[in-house]
């Protein structure tokens, strides 16, 4: 075997390895960038559910009491901090449960006049809390997976990127959603 | 008078705030008023002749925990005809701004209404941020009653406004007598103590370490203790030689309770700090124990500096022992003290109380015009309008 042949294969192997690394990272980015859109998403989806319980909170069509435990709950997970929040997301579906739950309460709000799109909009919106959480707990686990791999960690193809927590809330829906459908 | 009384927490779980309106309830029928509460309540629960239930409790979180609380339509509605069918001189809601029948029944109705405040808290960020329904319920409330310093605070600084100050009171019926608990005293060596074992406030350590000095000079001396904690951590502090001279009841029941206070020749209260009213002392001293309490202004204040019960200076270990030795040493003295505290524990008695609260409602009701009616404006919520309402 000549030198040529060596260096000629050695070059070869590098040419190899870069194109397979840079696939990699490309691949790790790609991950991120997906954590990313889903993380706003599951933001929007729990920003717009406060929202829309906001709402249902002062819509007059609920009595006082109940129209103050919302209220409360939504306040509390629209100003938690980051380590409260999922605390306070899981006491808002828990009130919004409480509270969605009474005895014939879908009938009643449905004779108010906001009342059909209400229901419709929270409906929709707690469904997308769902959704964007669970999709968001997917880009969680394979982003966490590509980025324990040997070469990711050897040549730290995930840059200063921290590892994502998922995020584990109580987000069950009323029980009246699951009889309506 | 006729008082309708509202509760905010189920009736079927004890808490301070149902033991507050219970006592009052029962003092005020007692002095002759007609009183009827209402309260969240299962409906197959066991209630008192003179509680309605308000339909079932839920248990939500509100307030960084969970509540079990009374709301919606077919709250208010019970509320309503509470309210109809009370015909009562005056309202009273406890704790009107959590969301529960309190603030159900100051909505729904008209007329003189007086509030009962028992929370004191620091973050209440909720309460501002839903001020339009609140404030709408609680404008219409004409007299304010504060349980303590803290709650009157809590309520100057979140709602503006003042509110009087009457603290709780004490059964004292309810402690006089009592049957002691079996291997215990009174037999001239126990020194009691009732409270938290792990809140250093409440000044446990302080009454081990006392123990600790007196107890190998006086072979029948020997301590019990009642209350929430770890009992190893209690005992850790005391020599393993003493140990068995120590015993732990942990927490107890109401009846427990009032056996342990007979059960003592000592009842020992070594808080450093922060009681504004000494509620376990007074029943110790309805129990006719004799009390040796720290110098703090409020137990200074309930002992009428020292004539119903023994002081020691606060937080001092070695006074704690003095005074305590000298006590067990002189059962002439304990029973001069027991006889004067049952005298001055009576100024603390619910009935006692019950009488400043029955002169708020006098206050209120005087300038009023008649009694409280349902509002209403309120009668029908908007949603259920179209269908006739509370026909349901």
């Amino acid at each position: 075997m000549t030198a040529t042949t060596v260096i000629l294969v050695v070059g070869v192997l590098v040419v190899l390895a870069a194109v397979y690394i840079s696939w990699r990272a490309g691949r790790l980015d790609r991950l991120h960038i997906r954590l990313e859109t889903a993380r706003a998403a599951l933001d929007a989806a729990l920003v717009r559910r406060a929202a829309v319980c906001m709402e249902l909170a002062a819509s007059r069509a609920l009595d006082p009491a109940t129209s103050l435990l919302l209220a409360a709950a939504t306040h509390e997970a629209r100003t938690a901090g980051p380590e409260e929040r999922e605390h306070a997301e899981s006491d808002l579906s828990r009130a919004l449960r409480a509270v969605m739950d009474q005895e014939r309460f879908r009938e009643r709000l449905a004779e108010t006049p906001a009342g059909p799109d209400l229901v419709a909009e929270l409906d929709t919106a707690v469904t997308k809390v769902i959704y964007s959480r669970r999709f968001y707990n997917n880009a969680v686990g394979v982003t966490r997976q590509a980025q324990r791999r040997w070469l990711a960690r050897t040549l730290r193809l995930a840059g200063h990127t921290e590892v994502p927590s998922y995020f584990e809330i109580d987000d069950d829906e009323p029980a009246s959603f699951a009889q309506q459908s | 008078m006729r008082v309708g009384m509202v509760c905010p927490y189920t009736w079927d779980v004890p808490g301070g705030v149902m033991a507050h309106v219970r006592d009052l309830a029962e003092a005020l029928i007692a002095d002759g008023h007609h009183v009827s509460v209402i309260a969240p309540a299962a409906d197959d629960a066991p209630l008192p002749f003179y509680v309605t239930s308000a339909g079932r409790a839920v248990p939500v979180p509100f307030n960084g925990s969970v509540a079990r609380l009374a709301f919606g339509f077919l709250s208010a509605n019970r509320v309503r005809k509470w309210l109809r069918e009370g015909r009562f001189d005056v309202l009273h809601v406890h704790e009107p701004a959590v969301p529960s029948v309190g603030l159900l029944a100051c909505w729904a109705a008209r007329g003189p209404i007086v509030a009962t405040f028992h929370a004191s808290f620091q973050r209440s960020r909720a309460m501002s941020v839903s001020a339009p329904v609140l404030h709408t319920a609680l404008e219409k409330i004409s007299g304010r009653i504060a349980v303590s310093d803290a709650a009157r605070k809590t309520l100057v600084e979140h709602m503006g406004g003042d509110a009087v100050l009457i603290p709780n009171g004490v059964t004292v019926g309810r402690y006089a007598d009592a049957e002691p608990l079996p291997g215990w005293g009174p037999d001239g060596g126990v020194i009691g103590f009732l409270g938290r074992m792990d809140e250093p406030r409440k000044g446990l350590p302080i009454l081990l370490d006392a123990f600790t000095r007196i107890a190998p000079d006086r072979p029948g001396l020997r301590l019990l203790i009642a209350g929430p904690g770890d009992a190893g951590d209690v005992l850790a502090k005391v020599p393993a030689a003493l140990r068995d001279r120590v015993g732990i009841l942990g927490m107890v029941s109401e009846q427990d309770k009032a056996r342990a206070y007979h059960s003592v020749d000592v009842f020992c209260a070594p808080n450093t700090h922060g009681e504004s009213f000494g509620i376990v002392l007074a029943e110790a001293m309805a129990a006719g124990a004799p009390v040796l309490a720290s110098d703090i202004p409020a137990f200074n204040k309930v002992l009428g500096e020292g004539k119903a019960g023994a002081l020691f200076v606060t937080g001092d270990a070695a006074s704690l022992a003095r005074e305590a030795a000298a006590l067990i040493d002189d059962p002439a003295r304990r029973a001069t003290l027991s006889a004067e505290a049952r005298l001055a524990v009576r100024k603390y008695d619910w009935s006692t109380v019950a009488r400043d609260v029955v002169r708020v409602y006098e206050t209120v009701t005087a300038v009023a015009a008649g009694g409280v009616e349902e509002e209403q404006a309120t009668r029908v919520p908007e949603g259920a309008r179209a269908t006739g309402g509370e026909a349901r």
